[in-house]
């Protein structure tokens, strides 16, 4: 790993960028056979290529030249299998539109997805529970599998395959940062060593290569990050009978949220965060085991406390009284038979949030962003509102001429997402904090917390919207 | 070879930039302000050719500026630097470009709305605003009698290949090309220098000639006002000297009826004038009603007549002072070379 991130030689250029020490390898005065892109995506995840295909469609590229580059090999797929994957996202609804907005979307309508209509998210510790729903029972996010989505952004890149160029098996070994304006003879383009010693141009980096991103690291770039103690365990589980599965469900115990998601009538995709020894133990246990465990993680009532119990039905009663047409009671998940072999995976948690987003001709989208806890099903979505961003962005300073590593319209991108982001960083960490404890004041705090909020219809519409873009 | 002298060089209003990027430049600002001080009051003496009428010597270019002009030049492209003002003065001048002679035709190609467009940019500087041009898909002809300028636009557009093949910089003076380029140019672009040029009528006479029928010409400059008085000159230069004294003359700055008058009489009818803010705060321009600063025109070639005086004729005179309208001049400076 620290191979493939090694430059070869490390010098601290003056202020002069106005954003701290720009470290700069070897500057040459441009091989000027390389070829010079105009735009290079690092990382070829479900946001990477999602960039590329938005550029690769957007009007205003039409003559550019695009590179995405995948470290992985290009996966080929002959027909939609059978089995479900248990790697799924959550997609808000804009992040669908951005998706449509380049043909992608039709293509997983054609594959397969799940919209959900209403989220119920209640504490193991009381009674307090959360309803989301919009009012006209639209569809509030649609759960896909990974799979499909990637399938479905390759068929679209494949479509403008004479302005985007994909590169499989390609890493990034070097990155060469040009001088903030130029001087004699030093190239103003961004060089990038690939792993086979090819060397190419480019007038923007966009760095997508997930929360380790090497882009960020040989920037140098300052990332804000920690480790939760927390593992998040994946599952695809068999439900007991067909229902109709339109309601995502997520429960918060003192060791960590579980959530199911509705992938089709009879299966559902199981997203545990647990401790690391929690999760090791869920993986390694033996099936019924397993179902047990989860069946009894979102029915069982073992954590309530009287005390919690009743301070919370004195501010029900209260609610119920000031606003006795709303009801909410407190439904139940549909019960898990089985679990399918195999899908069990765990893989550690933790946050992230990169200090700049962009740099002179670079910019960061994604996980090497922005790394977030699944709990509140943005991650993603995060990553595509930063495409969305970087896209109009990018798209309007290419009908105006402009240089697209320019940092006028970069920084007008990274104000718009790191607004957004971080204060959905900062909410989600404050709910995993406030909902990993069994301390009772705590939980009285969120038990009362969470019950208000439900009780205040456009509050609980302002949240919906915010998770929405 | 004869030229009219003006220059691209200094813009119009050049207020402080960012207070960040102030804190973190203020080492190399100062320092290129000292530089730029230098070199503009010696830029003086080659811009204001009247202090030399009498004199004997036929050099235009000052040879000991030339070098001046090196610690100056590469501070074109600086989007943070001395320029940054002119850099997103491009967020309004080049969709007003743009979007003025993308009317002009029935379809563009997405990705190049400007090809198959020739456009001619005069006082170009380092290729600010040319490369824009280019990279829309115009070819262009950028042309500043500064060589320095020129060197410094060659060498910037040198990286890109596609800028190399749609961009051409010549250094020489609008006057120089007319009669080769003649009724070839789809736009003209003199954005910032008409507040230089000290025959006007000339200028626009130029920018006539080269200019195909229906073409376009495209102005950016300073109003002739109170207010750009206070805050062009007194403000900036006197007191809080970021605009170095005597850079500009007040009395060169054209208002904007004054300028339509001699677009009109020379056969160019005006399609817009707009007012420009710079906001020197967040370092970004706007469009206004209020043209009382800095304003854009858009002036189209509509009368096809005989040009009213030729460019390159020789002159003798004190005749041809009296012509000019503006009161103070001392009117059209033309020397002949062989």
């Amino acid at each position: 790993m620290a191979a493939r991130l090694a430059v070869s030689r490390w010098r601290a250029a003056p202020a002069a960028a106005g954003r701290g020490p720009l470290l700069s390898c070897r500057r040459w005065s441009g091989a000027k056979a390389d070829t010079l892109y105009d735009v290079v995506v690092s990382g070829g995840g479900l946001v990477g290529t999602a960039m590329a295909c938005a550029l690769g469609h957007d009007i205003h590229f039409s003559d550019k030249k695009i590179l995405l580059l995948e470290a992985g090999p290009k996966k080929v797929w002959e027909k939609l299998p059978e089995t479900y994957s248990n790697r799924v996202s959550s997609i808000s609804p804009g992040s669908a539109t951005l998706l449509s907005s380049f043909g992608a979307w039709d293509h997983i309508c054609n594959m397969r997805y799940r919209a959900f209509r209403r989220m119920q998210v209640w504490d193991a510790c009381s009674e307090a529970l959360i309803m989301f729903d919009k009012d006209n029972l639209d569809d509030m996010g649609y759960i896909v599998e990974n799979d499909v989505i990637m399938r479905a952004l390759t068929k679209q890149l494949e479509a403008v395959s004479d302005r985007v160029t994909v590169l499989y098996r390609s890493r990034a070994v070097g990155y060469t940062w040009p001088y903030p304006f130029t001087m004699a003879d030093s190239s103003p383009w961004v060089h990038i060593t690939l792993g086979d010693g090819s060397t190419l141009q480019t007038k923007l980096l966009i760095g997508a290569d997930g929360h380790n991103s090497g882009v960020r690291q040989a920037a140098g770039i300052q990332n804000v990050s920690w480790s939760y103690d927390q593992s998040a365990v994946v599952a695809t589980l068999h439900l007991s009978e067909a229902t109709e599965n339109n309601v995502a469900w997520q429960r918060f115990l003192p060791s960590g949220p579980i959530a199911l998601l509705p992938l089709s009538d009879t299966l559902s995709s199981l997203v545990w965060s647990t401790s690391h020894e929690h999760a090791a133990e869920l993986v390694g246990m033996d099936e019924e085991k397993f179902v047990d465990t989860v069946n009894s993680a979102f029915w069982s009532d073992a954590n309530h406390t009287d005390l919690i119990d009743a301070a919370g039905s004195l501010l029900q009663s209260a609610v119920a009284f000031l606003k006795p047409t709303k009801v909410s009671a407190r439904q139940m998940p549909p019960s898990v038979a089985r679990v399918d072999a195999k899908s069990r995976v765990l893989f550690p948690l933790g946050l992230g949030h990169a200090a700049e987003y962009v740099r002179p001709r670079l910019a960061l989208i994604g996980d090497a962003a922005h790394r977030v806890h699944p709990l509140a099903g943005q991650g993603v979505n995060m990553g595509f509102g930063d495409v969305s961003s970087l896209v109009r962005h990018l798209s309007a300073a290419a009908f105006n001429g402009k240089d697209l590593g320019s940092m006028s319209h970069l920084t007008g991108y990274e104000t718009d997402r790191q607004r957004h982001n971080t204060a959905l960083l900062a909410a989600t960490d404050l709910l995993k904090r406030l909902y990993s404890t069994r301390a009772a004041p705590l939980v009285l705090l969120r038990t009362w917390g969470l019950q208000a909020t439900n009780a205040v219809s456009p509050l609980k519409e302002q949240i919906i919207a915010f998770a929405s873009k | 070879m004869s030229f009219s002298i003006y220059s691209e060089n200094q813009f119009s209003w050049t207020p402080q930039t960012n207070p960040w990027v102030f804190s973190e430049y203020s080492m190399m600002w100062f320092k290129s302000y000292r530089i730029t001080f230098a070199c503009l009051s010696r830029m003086k003496i080659y811009r204001y050719p009247w202090t030399r009428l009498y004199g004997t010597s036929q050099t235009t270019v000052d040879s000991s500026e030339i070098k001046t002009f090196v610690a100056l030049a590469h501070r074109w492209w600086d989007e943070q630097g001395v320029y940054a003002p002119l850099h997103s003065m491009n967020d309004l001048r080049v969709p007003f470009i743009r979007d003025n002679l993308l009317k002009t035709v029935a379809h563009h190609q997405p990705g190049k709305p400007l090809s198959g467009m020739k456009i001619l940019d005069v006082g170009c500087g380092g290729g600010l605003l040319t490369e824009p041009l280019g990279r829309l898909g115009a070819s262009v002809i950028g042309i500043d009698p500064v060589d320095e300028n020129i060197k410094t636009a060659q060498h910037h557009k040198s990286f890109d290949p596609v800028l190399e093949k749609r961009i051409e910089y010549r250094a020489c003076s609008l006057e120089e090309i007319v009669e080769e380029t003649a009724e070839t140019f789809d736009a003209v672009v003199a954005s910032e220098v008409i507040e230089h040029v000290i025959d006007l009528e000339t200028f626009i006479q130029c920018c006539y000639q080269v200019l195909k029928f229906g073409g376009s010409l495209f102005i950016t400059t300073v109003n002739k006002t109170q207010l750009s008085y206070a805050l062009g000159i007194v403000f900036s230069e006197q007191i809080a000297g970021i605009v170095p004294k005597g850079t500009h003359t007040w009395e060169k700055f054209v208002s904007p009826e004054k300028l339509e008058s001699i677009l009109e009489s020379n056969g160019l009818s005006v399609h817009t004038v707009a007012g420009m803010l710079y906001n020197p705060f967040s370092g970004y321009w706007h469009w206004s009603e209020n043209t009382s600063l800095n304003y854009a025109a858009h002036a189209v070639k509509s009368m096809r007549q005989e040009p009213p005086v030729p460019a390159g004729f020789v002159f003798t005179g004190k005749t041809e002072e009296l012509h000019d309208k503006d009161s103070i001049n001392p009117g059209v400076q033309e020397e002949l070379k062989k």
